[in-house]
């Protein structure tokens, strides 16, 4: 049932492609419906292919919510489309080969969220070295008055930090934990020019120097369980890893073997394998902190992403320059 | 002197070593007790015996010209007077509430406390939490352990740390480590101290209330003195606003801890990272209930290198006194 004002026909069409298991956070409709005619095949009782179908000669442009898987069949039925709008920090989930291929532009939501992510990733490494979540556990129980002081935690000035993939979130991530006075190292598809830190070719080797990795990178074929047994291994037994990137970068299985036998001192994880599923080992850990995927999760955020899907899907109508193109190479 | 096997240096002690009278095991000498090992002093450690201690240091203190305290030992003018030849008095701890300032000075006897040592420590933690209470990082491990992803829908949305303004009470070295960190994350620091400092780039205001009215969030970074004690009460917590966090990593005390329990559970405070409580170790159980605070059990400053670094200084502070040197982190009076 369309239930938008007539005068919403005159507005461009935007086709919405949305997972029912999306959180509510990626999808603005109301904002969304002030610009744009949406076609959503969620709000029709058609079957998804054959609404595609119908709409496709019409379809320019597309609005992926948040993770919603994109793949080339979808993209085959949409002959017309030149736009895929992105609203989560990673694009993982769309297949960027077949845009390449096809020419149609992908843009990104990273910018939106790089402080807020960024923040979170250092809220979640003191957590971890302090055993703050562990520590407001260990209070709420009863046990500082019952047991006595709780365990000293470790420092955080002075550490190194690995930071793997330098982009606008690992580049937020850096200049908040310089002023801790850490010093930064980072590994990166290639070395960044007038970036004041260290770069390693290898995630391995930054691992070596390394007492913390800060997962920031996206989700490709070649960095899927970048993270693995070696590279744990390198990190050593008081290394601590926090992920805000994507599941898929670290080999969960091997990364929860290593915690229950000790062999890495800590984890901060925002992120899993198979969301929304979180191993259980890791529930009753001290030096494990585990997040709902919310490190995105500010209103301040929900503005910033709501203004830059709706900017960049504004510019494409008006044939204006895209705030934020993706390069796909 | 007919030659004797050598000693333990605490079974005999020889004349020329002089004592350093401890009442009471700080922590830090728990923890790290072979770092006072000198050959400049040695400790008089008044625990041991099975007498009171008013009557142990009558008997034995007399001629004791240091003593090393903590806050389970604190020097009061009765202890003072006890100790007729007490010259410094050396706390573990960077706080120095436990101890009689006036009365020392009054008698001219020197104070040196682990200044410095715990700032970054601090800094970091204090940080931490206020992340912690904005972003709800706690809350959302125990959202995640307590099976309710996804199972409650959407976690709910926490606040930007980047354009809010962040009051710091007391700009020490405390104080403005954590300046220098909340800048990084975009924040607008302002503060309150005692007097503005003339290398503060940052918006001074004479009161905490007023500093209150015009920030987001307050971090308690001063000395617990009695013009501090319950600084932080009501109407402070008012005008900080509904939205308003407080953290505090200096000393329970310094907030009306039964009016901050108030506020927050009647949501006139947005929420509260403490690591300091009025009487430690027992905190309000209404905070027990609240999601919107974090609870941290005095722990989150210390680090084992803040420890040690605490003990060095502690350390070189009286073997600089018995070596009749400048000492290293004198309390000086502002």
């Amino acid at each position: 049932m369309d239930s938008q004002p007539f005068l919403a026909k005159t507005f461009p069409p935007l086709l919405v492609l949305r997972s029912p298991s999306v959180p509510p956070f990626f999808f603005f409709k109301s904002q969304l419906q002030a610009h744009f005619h949406l076609l959503d095949p969620l709000d029709s009782s058609e079957p998804t292919h054959s609404f595609l179908s119908r709409h496709a000669p019409s379809v320019l442009a597309l609005l992926c919510v948040g993770a919603t898987p994109i793949s080339s069949e979808t993209l085959s039925l949409l002959p017309s489309l030149k736009l895929v709008v992105a609203s989560s920090a990673g694009f993982d989930h769309i297949d960027l080969q077949e845009c390449r291929r096809r020419g149609i532009t992908v843009t990104t939501a990273g910018q939106a969220f790089s402080e807020d992510v960024a923040d979170f990733a250092v809220g979640l490494l003191i957590d971890v070295l302090r055993r703050m979540s562990a520590g407001d556990r260990y209070v709420r129980s009863g046990s500082w008055v019952t047991k006595g002081e709780y365990p000293l935690g470790a420092k955080l000035s002075g550490k190194r930090i690995g930071i793997v993939g330098l982009g606008r979130i690992g580049s937020e991530v850096a200049k908040r934990l310089v002023a801790f006075g850490c010093s930064i190292a980072y590994c990166s598809r290639k070395e960044k020019p007038l970036v004041p830190y260290a770069y390693h070719s290898t995630v391995d080797e930054l691992a070596k120097k390394s007492d913390a990795l800060i997962l920031c990178s996206s989700l490709t074929k070649e960095t899927h369980h970048m993270i693995d047994h070696g590279v744990m291994e390198a990190l050593g037994k008081e290394g601590v890893i926090v992920n805000v990137g994507r599941g898929g970068l670290v080999d969960e299985k091997e990364l929860v073997k290593f915690l229950v036998q000790g062999q890495i001192g800590g984890a901060g994880l925002d992120v899993y394998e198979d969301e929304p599923l979180v191993p259980q080992e890791l529930f009753a850990m001290e030096n494990v902190v585990l997040a709902p995927h919310a490190s995105v999760y500010t209103p301040e955020s929900s503005t910033a992403l709501q203004e830059l899907v709706i900017g960049n899907l504004k510019a494409f109508f008006s044939n204006e320059p895209l705030l934020s193109a993706a390069q796909l190479e | 002197m007919e030659s004797q096997p050598p000693q333990e240096r605490s079974e005999q002690p020889t004349k020329e070593v002089p004592h350093v009278l401890v009442m009471k095991p700080p922590p830090l000498l728990t923890l790290f007790e072979d770092k006072f090992i000198s050959t400049k002093f040695q400790l008089l450690k008044a625990w041991e015996s099975t007498l009171p201690l008013d009557q142990f240091l009558t008997a034995y203190a007399g001629s004791v010209r240091a003593v090393l305290c903590s806050g389970a030992s604190p020097i009061t003018p009765h202890i003072i007077q006890l100790l007729p030849s007490l010259q410094l008095v050396v706390t573990a701890s960077a706080g120095t509430n436990h101890i009689d300032l006036n009365e020392c000075r009054r008698l001219g006897i020197a104070v040196t406390n682990a200044a410095g040592v715990f700032s970054d420590d601090a800094a970091d933690a204090a940080v931490g939490l206020l992340i912690d209470v904005l972003r709800k990082i706690s809350a959302a491990h125990r959202f995640v352990r307590h099976r309710l992803w996804p199972a409650t829908g959407d976690y709910p949305l926490g606040s930007k740390l980047g354009g809010k303004r962040v009051g710091i009470v007391g700009l020490g070295s405390i104080g403005s480590a954590v300046a220098k960190r909340l800048e990084a994350f975009g924040c607008t620091v302002l503060y309150n101290s005692r007097k503005p400092k003339p290398w503060a780039p940052y918006p001074f205001y004479s009161n905490v209330h007023e500093l209150a009215v015009d920030s987001d969030a307050l971090v308690v970074c001063c000395g617990l003195t009695a013009e501090t004690r319950h600084m932080i009460n009501r109407q402070v917590m008012v005008a900080l606003g509904k939205q308003g966090i407080i953290v505090n990593v200096a000393r329970g005390a310094i907030i009306d801890e039964k009016q901050m329990v108030e506020c927050l559970v009647h949501g006139e405070i947005g929420g509260a990272g403490l690591d300091v409580f009025e009487n430690e170790p027992n905190v309000p159980k209404e905070l027990l209930e609240l999601d919107n605070v974090v609870l941290s059990p005095h722990r989150a400053v210390f680090t084992p290198e803040g420890f040690m670094a605490a003990c060095d200084q502690v350390v070189a502070n009286l073997e600089a006194f018995f070596e009749h040197k400048p000492l290293l982190s004198p309390l000086i009076d502002e």
